[in-house]
């Protein structure tokens, strides 16, 4: 494992199998009655937010509370922010208190990363300007191999705003490390220059802008959010004409393959992007990614946070002696590699 | 009169052809000879180069209205600590620099200080808004040879038409930032950040196409070919823009070009690390246009090498890669950048670099009395490096109020050893002299 969790792109497949299984471990735990672990008993973590966000903030905080680490929370509007603070005097104020960890969603790409030259504690990036979400794109992962059994192999369709999506990166890379096809649609305008080289992995990425040819040789269809306002800058002329070309009604859905599954990382336009009945459809499992969201960020916090002395093994232990064997065995498996 | 020799120095002044070993003495603020006597102290600069003093055709000293950033003290200290006798700063100022007063109150500044020469640049519209001429000829009046809007495009192809023939009234120069707004979203929130291409993709930061360059200077090489107009095309960064000027130059349109030492020496790779220090306008481009930039100066397409001396403080420069502002220092480092870069892996000769560094810029501006030739009656403006020393980047280190420079920790050739202002040493031994105004005639 990295050292922080700044992007997709610094984890290999080894990490995020790793990740992935300690996660199915943890996710036993919202089944229980007390659904709270000891595992970062005493270890601070502070969600600093300085964008808008719903469901990755309280994702973030349930899985930190689950763990039993002590949790603070920022945001922009509510802090000395709005009074001026700097990132960096706001980063030097939290490392003076002690924070363990520091989780940070920002508009500006690269926030998070150079968070990491200003602060001794571990960074968690939950989404910065149109760079990265490697959480998303590990519960998307997680996801997927939950219901298909596997990654390898499988043939990935993104269609929507790829060029302002942190999203879109994220996933593509994820999915390639793992050895999927990623096959990115939408119009040229909103596929940025060399998005088909963005990823190292051994999986293919290309891009089209011909969704109908894509559909039936789909085995996951991902969909991103259009956001409306984009339109006043030239990127497409109408978000009827968008739905139209691009969007995902009753019809498209089943040119896809029996078994296919339906993906979005929410927030949804419904009528854009994607139709209601399209969302809400049986092999759409976006109701799921939330769930599975929490017990990524568990497994994510645990590897970075966890694991460095006796005390956190011995949690760990504890933890794993709970739960079922899937993820004792996710827990030794995590002991043994030493985890950062 | 203080009289002193250079003794045993090489000496190369582009402007004469000369590389070549010789004594050169000083006599007050004059070249007295050049060859093999001597008068008065002695000091000894075997292996060390003896060139005309650099001129920086493209500088931001700040003042008025940025002092955190930089004064006209420290940036002309700056400059004397990098080689330079001669900078001319662009009118982005605070108050702008787009008439006379504020041409007059720099050009006094700068003579207090006493460390370097400085050539101010005029704006070409009034307030750099881009609308109406700024009054060029009460400019004129007081020295201006080049007016810029830098830091800003002039965006109306008419304004830029009508700016290019006004100023023949003096032959003056237009030297216009070339940067097409729309494409980059100058106006725009989500506006330019770095260089466009897979890298700016990979990083999810908004690309800054070539092509907006490139369409800024093919207008602006039409129109003055059109006109028979002075352009100047300031930070050259593509390659598509070398091609450009290489054609303009051949078909006899009056065209000048710079590069900075960061387009020629750093790519945009160094933008992963997502340090603002290496956000700059136009951008760090790729390896590609790297190379078209060096070629550019080895052709003599692109004339001179300009700083774009750029200070920002800490704060504003620790912030977030969208936040921060563009710019990078370079008075500190140029000389010794081109060296390490250019001169020592054979790309340019020394005398070649020394015209890319003072003596063509000094022509095309018509700065009399800097850029050599280093000859008997001529000022003594010079400068004396050691092209062998080595020396790390420390930006604390730096004469400049800012420390942003994309150098830092990099250990580079070619060390200033002594620059001269009219035989008058603004920095002695690597060292800045104590007060520069009052040391006259020690």
């Amino acid at each position: 494992m990295t050292p922080h969790l700044l992007s997709m792109r610094d984890l290999t497949a080894d990490d995020i199998t790793q990740i992935l299984d300690t996660a199915a471990g943890l996710k036993d735990i919202a089944l229980r009655p007390i659904k709270k672990v000891p595992t970062l008993r005493g270890r601070t973590v502070c969600n600093l937010f300085y964008e808008d966000s719903t469901r990755t903030r309280i994702s973030f905080e349930l899985a930190e509370k689950r763990l039993s680490a002590d949790v603070i929370n920022f945001s922009a509007k509510g802090s000395s922010v709005s009074k001026g603070e700097s990132l960096k005097d706001t980063a030097l104020t939290l490392q003076a208190m002690g924070v363990d960890a520091i989780v940070i969603r920002h508009s500006a790409s690269g926030a998070p990363q150079q968070l990491t030259r200003w602060v001794d504690a571990k960074v968690i990036n939950a989404g910065d300007g149109w760079h990265q979400h490697p959480t998303q794109a590990l519960l998307d992962l997680f996801t997927v191999r939950e219901r298909l059994g596997r990654l390898a192999g499988l043939r990935v369709a993104v269609v929507g705003d790829i060029f302002h999506s942190r999203v879109a990166r994220s996933v593509v890379q994820g999915f390639t490390t793992m050895g999927a096809e990623v096959t990115l649609v939408a119009p040229p305008t909103l596929l940025p220059p060399g998005i088909e080289r963005i990823a190292d992995g051994p999986g293919l990425v290309t891009t089209t802008s011909d969704v109908d040819a894509v559909l039936p040789k789909t085995d996951v269809l991902y969909l991103l959010r259009v956001q409306r306002e984009r339109m006043a800058t030239q990127f497409f002329p109408s978000s009827r004409e968008f739905a139209r070309l691009w969007g995902i009604d009753r019809e498209r859905l089943d040119k896809l393959p029996e078994g296919a599954l339906v993906m979005h990382p929410g927030p949804m336009n419904r009528g854009v992007e994607v139709t209601a009945d399209v969302a809400d459809a049986p092999n759409a499992v976006i109701t799921e990614q939330v769930t599975n969201g929490i017990a990524v960020r568990m497994s994510c916090l645990y590897l970075l946070l966890g694991g460095e002395d006796a005390r956190d093994a011995d949690d760990a232990a504890t933890t794993a002696a709970e739960t079922p064997p899937v993820a004792a065995a996710a827990g030794r498996g995590a002991e043994r590699e030493g985890l950062r | 009169m203080t009289t002193y020799t250079f003794a045993g120095a090489r000496v190369v002044d582009p402007a004469s052809g000369r590389d070549e070993r010789a004594n050169v003495i000083v006599e007050g603020s004059t070249i007295a000879h050049v060859g093999s006597e001597t008068a008065g102290a002695r000091i000894e600069v075997e292996g060390l180069v003896l060139a005309p003093g650099l001129v920086d055709l493209h500088t931001h000293l700040r003042e008025p209205g940025r002092e955190d950033a930089e004064t006209i003290a420290s940036g002309t200290a700056a400059a004397a600590a990098g080689g330079y006798t001669a900078v001319c700063p662009m009118a982005n100022t605070d108050p702008v620099c787009d008439h006379a007063g504020i041409v007059e109150q720099v050009t006094r500044l700068a003579a207090e200080s006493g460390r370097c020469d400085v050539y101010p640049v005029g704006a070409i519209t009034r307030g750099l808004a881009g609308r109406e001429l700024a009054e060029m000829g009460s400019m004129t009046r007081v020295g201006v040879r080049c007016f810029s809007d830098d830091g800003l495009p002039v965006r109306s192809a008419y304004v830029m038409r009508r700016a290019l023939e006004y100023a023949r009234t003096w032959d003056a120069i237009i030297c216009n930032h070339a940067e097409e707004a729309e494409l980059t979203g100058l106006d725009r929130d989500d506006g330019a950040q770095m260089n466009e291409g897979d890298l700016a993709t990979l990083l999810g930061l908004a690309g800054w196409p070539s092509e907006a360059e490139e369409i800024m200077v093919a207008r602006d090489l039409l129109l003055a070919h059109a006109v028979g107009a002075r352009l100047h095309v300031p930070h050259v960064s593509t390659a598509g823009t070398v091609e450009l000027i290489r054609q303009a130059k051949a078909r006899g349109t009056r065209v000048t070009a710079e590069a900075t030492p960061h387009h020629f020496s750093l790519t945009e790779d160094e933008v992963r690390s997502f340090d603002p220090v290496f956000k700059v306008n136009p951008p760090l481009r790729s390896k590609e246009d790297v190379e078209a930039v060096r070629q550019g100066l080895v052709d003599g397409t692109i004339d001179a090498i300009a700083t774009d001396h750029a200070p920002h403080p800490p704060e504003q420069k620790d912030q977030e890669w969208a936040q921060a502002p563009f710019g990078m220092l370079g008075l500190e480092t140029a000389l010794a950048v081109t060296i390490t870069e250019l001169v020592r892996p054979g790309v340019l000769t020394m005398l070649e670099a020394i015209a890319a560094l003072s003596t063509k810029p000094a022509r095309s501006r018509g700065i009399s009395g800097h850029g050599g030739p280093i000859v008997p009656g001529a000022p003594a403006n010079l400068v004396l490096f050691d092209p062998e020393a080595t020396w790390e980047v420390d930006p604390a280190a730096l004469h400049s109020r800012s420390r942003n420079t994309p150098f830092a920790g990099r250990r580079l050739y070619g060390r200033v050893v002594s620059t001269i202002l009219r035989g008058r040493f603004t920095v002695r031994d690597g060292q800045l002299t104590g007060d520069a105004c009052e040391e006259d005639d020690e």
